[in-house]
C-alpha cells in the first residue's frame, strides 16, 4: 500500500514538475510547481516525516509559491504577452545538465551498494524532532537563523535606499 | 472481518454527519447573518419562504443552481472552473482536525470524535488556510477582468501579511499545551481557557482570522464599492454559490479553530459536550457578524500598516514574553 502510493506521488511529482518546465503560462507552470510540492509532502509524510509535510506545505507550497503568484499577476497583466518557446541556445545546456543528472545518477545507483537499498522507515514525532534539532543542532540552527536575519536586513537595506534616494534626485 | 466493518461503518457514519452538519450550518450562517444584520440596520431581513424565512437557503440554492453557469471570453477555462470548488474543499477539509466532543464510547470501543487527531493538526489547519488563498487568487486571475485581478492581488497579499501574524500569534498555545494536536490543547484547557490565560494571542489570533476569512474590516478583495465584487464578478450560478459556501464554511472552520485554540474547546459545565462546542462556535460567529454589522472597512494601505507594524511585532513579544514566564514558573522541563 504504502510502496503504491510512493509511485503513484512520485510520478505525480515527475509529471507536474515536467509539466511546469514547459508550459508557455507562468501561472500554469506555478500550479504545476505547486502539484509537485504537494506530493512531495505527502512523500515526507509516508516517510515518517510529518512535520516537514506540514512545512513543505505551509512555506512552499503555501508562501513562497503564492508570492510568485502575486509577482506573475502583476507582471502579466495581459494574456498575450506570453513566454516565447524555448530557443535552440537554450537547449544545449538543459541537456547538459539533465546528462550530468543521469550519469551521476547510474554512478550512485552503481557503485554505492548503500545508495541501492530502501531509505530505513523512522517515525520522527514533532516532539522528537524539535528535541533533536534544538539539543544535537541547536548552534547551527542558531547561525543559519542569524544569516537569515542578515540577509534579510541587507534585502530591506537595499530596497529602503534607493527609495530614498529617488525624491533627492527629483528634488 | 465483521470488526473492520463495523469500524468502517462508524467512520462512515461520522464522517456523514459531520458533512451534513457543516454544510447546513454553513447555509444557515447565511441566513443568520442576513437577519442579523437586518435587524442591526431596523429592517426585518428575509422573512417570505417558510416559517420566518427558514427555508431562505434552499430558496437560494434552487435560484443558484438555475441560473447560467457563464464563462466569460478569454478567460482561462480550467483554472477558472476549477478555483471555486478549490475554495470550498480547503475550508472543508481544514475541519478535519478538529476535535468537536470527547471520544464517544459505542459497542465497546472507544470513537474519537475528529475526524483525524494528526499529531501535527494546527500545522494541518495553517497548510489548508494558506492553500485557501489559491481558490481566490486562481479565480481572479483566470476571469480575466480588471476587477477580478485586482481583487486577487489583495486578497494574496492580505493573506500573506496576516498569516504570519496568525501563525505567531498561536505559538505561545503551543507553548503553553506543549503539543501541536488539538485534542491535547482542548484536554491542557480542562481547567481554564487559553483566551483567559493568554488574552493577547486570543486577541491577535481573532483579528488574524477575520482578515484571513475576507470579512468586514477586511473584506476589500470583494470591497463593492471600489472593485464590484472583486475576485468573484464574473462568477455566476452555483460557482459563485460555491464561493459563497465556501466562505461561511470557513467562518464555521475557524470558528471552530478559534473554540479549540482558546475558548476551551468542548470544555464547560452541566451541558455536554457537544452542545458547549456548538454554541462556542456559533457565538464567534456572531461576533463575526456583529463586528460587519459594526465597523467600516479599513483602507489598503491602514490594513497592510496594521498587519506588519502593530499585529506581527504584537505576536513576537508575546510570544518571548510568554516563553519566558513558562520557564520562569518551571513549566518547561
Amino acid at each position: 500500500m504504502a510502496s503504491l502510493l510512493f509511485y503513484l506521488l512520485a510520478a505525480t511529482a515527475l509529471l507536474a514538475t515536467l509539466l511546469c518546465i514547459t508550459r508557455r503560462s507562468p501561472v500554469h507552470a506555478v500550479i504545476f510547481l505547486i502539484n509537485a510540492f504537494f506530493a512531495l509532502a505527502l512523500m515526507f509524510y509516508l516517510l515518517g516525516a510529518p512535520l516537514i509535510a506540514a512545512w513543505e506545505v505551509i512555506v512552499y507550497a503555501g508562501a513562497i509559491m503564492v508570492l510568485f503568484l502575486f509577482v506573475i499577476m502583476t507582471l502579466e497583466l495581459s494574456p498575450e504577452s506570453q513566454r516565447p518557446a524555448l530557443s535552440r541556445r537554450q537547449w544545449a545546456p538543459a541537456l547538459l545538465l539533465f546528462l550530468l543528472l543521469l550519469i551521476s545518477a547510474g554512478l550512485i545507483l552503481t557503485f554505492d551498494p548503500a545508495g541501492q537499498a530502501g531509505v530505513p522507515f523512522f517515525y520522527a514525532s514533532p516532539r522528537s524532532f524539535g528535541a533533536a534539532l534544538f539539543n544535537r543542532y541547536g548552534l547551527a540552527v542558531e547561525i543559519v537563523s542569524f544569516q537569515l536575519l542578515f540577509a534579510a536586513a541587507g534585502a530591506y537595506y537595499l530596497g529602503r535606499r534607493r527609495k530614498a534616494r529617488q525624491p533627492e534626485e527629483s528634488s | 472481518m465483521n470488526d473492520l466493518l463495523l469500524t468502517g461503518l462508524l467512520m462512515l457514519i461520522k464522517l456523514g454527519m459531520i458533512l451534513a452538519v457543516l454544510l447546513t450550518m454553513a447555509a444557515y450562517l447565511v441566513l443568520a447573518e442576513r437577519k442579523l444584520l437586518a435587524r442591526m440596520q431596523r429592517r426585518y431581513g428575509p422573512n417570505r419562504v417558510g416559517f420566518g424565512g427558514m427555508l431562505q437557503p434552499l430558496a437560494d440554492l434552487i435560484k443558484l443552481l438555475t441560473k447560467e453557469d457563464f464563462l466569460p471570453a478569454q478567460a482561462d477555462k480550467w483554472l477558472f472552473l476549477l478555483a471555486p470548488g478549490l475554495a470550498a474543499v480547503t475550508a472543508l477539509l481544514a475541519f478535519a482536525v478538529v476535535p468537536f466532543a470527547p471520544p464517544l464510547e459505542l459497542f465497546g470501543r472507544q470513537l474519537p470524535m475528529v475526524v483525524c487527531d494528526l499529531n501535527v493538526g494546527i500545522l494541518y489547519f495553517f497548510g489548508l488556510s494558506s492553500l485557501a488563498v489559491y481558490g481566490v487568487a486562481l479565480g481572479g486571475w483566470a476571469s480575466n477582468s480588471k476587477y477580478a485581478l485586482l481583487g486577487a492581488l489583495r486578497a494574496m497579499g492580505q493573506m500573506l501579511s496576516y498569516e504570519l501574524a496568525m501563525g505567531l500569534s498561536i505559538v505561545p498555545v503551543i507553548l503553553m499545551a506543549r503539543s501541536f494536536s488539538l485534542t491535547e490543547i482542548v484536554q491542557a484547557q480542562a481547567s481554564l481557557p487559553f483566551a483567559l490565560t493568554n488574552p493577547l494571542a486570543f486577541g491577535i489570533f481573532f483579528i488574524a482570522a477575520l482578515a484571513e476569512s475576507k470579512r468586514t474590516p477586511f473584506d476589500l478583495p470583494e470591497a463593492e464599492n471600489e472593485l464590484v465584487a472583486g475576485f468573484h464578478t464574473e462568477y455566476s450560478g452555483m460557482r459563485f454559490g460555491l464561493f459563497f459556501v465556501g466562505e461561511y464554511l470557513n467562518l464555521v472552520v475557524l470558528g471552530a479553530i478559534i473554540t479549540s485554540l482558546f475558548l476551551g474547546g468542548w470544555h464547560g459545565p452541566l451541558l455536554p459536550p457537544i452542545i458547549w462546542f456548538l454554541g462556542k462556535v456559533l457565538a464567534v460567529a456572531f461576533v463575526f457578524i456583529w463586528i460587519r454589522g459594526t465597523l467600516p472597512r479599513l483602507r489598503y494601505d491602514q490594513l497592510m500598516a496594521f498587519g506588519w507594524k502593530a499585529l506581527l511585532p504584537l505576536a513576537l513579544v508575546n510570544l518571548l514574553a510568554t516563553g519566558g514566564i513558562l520557564l520562569w514558573l518551571g513549566g518547561a522541563s
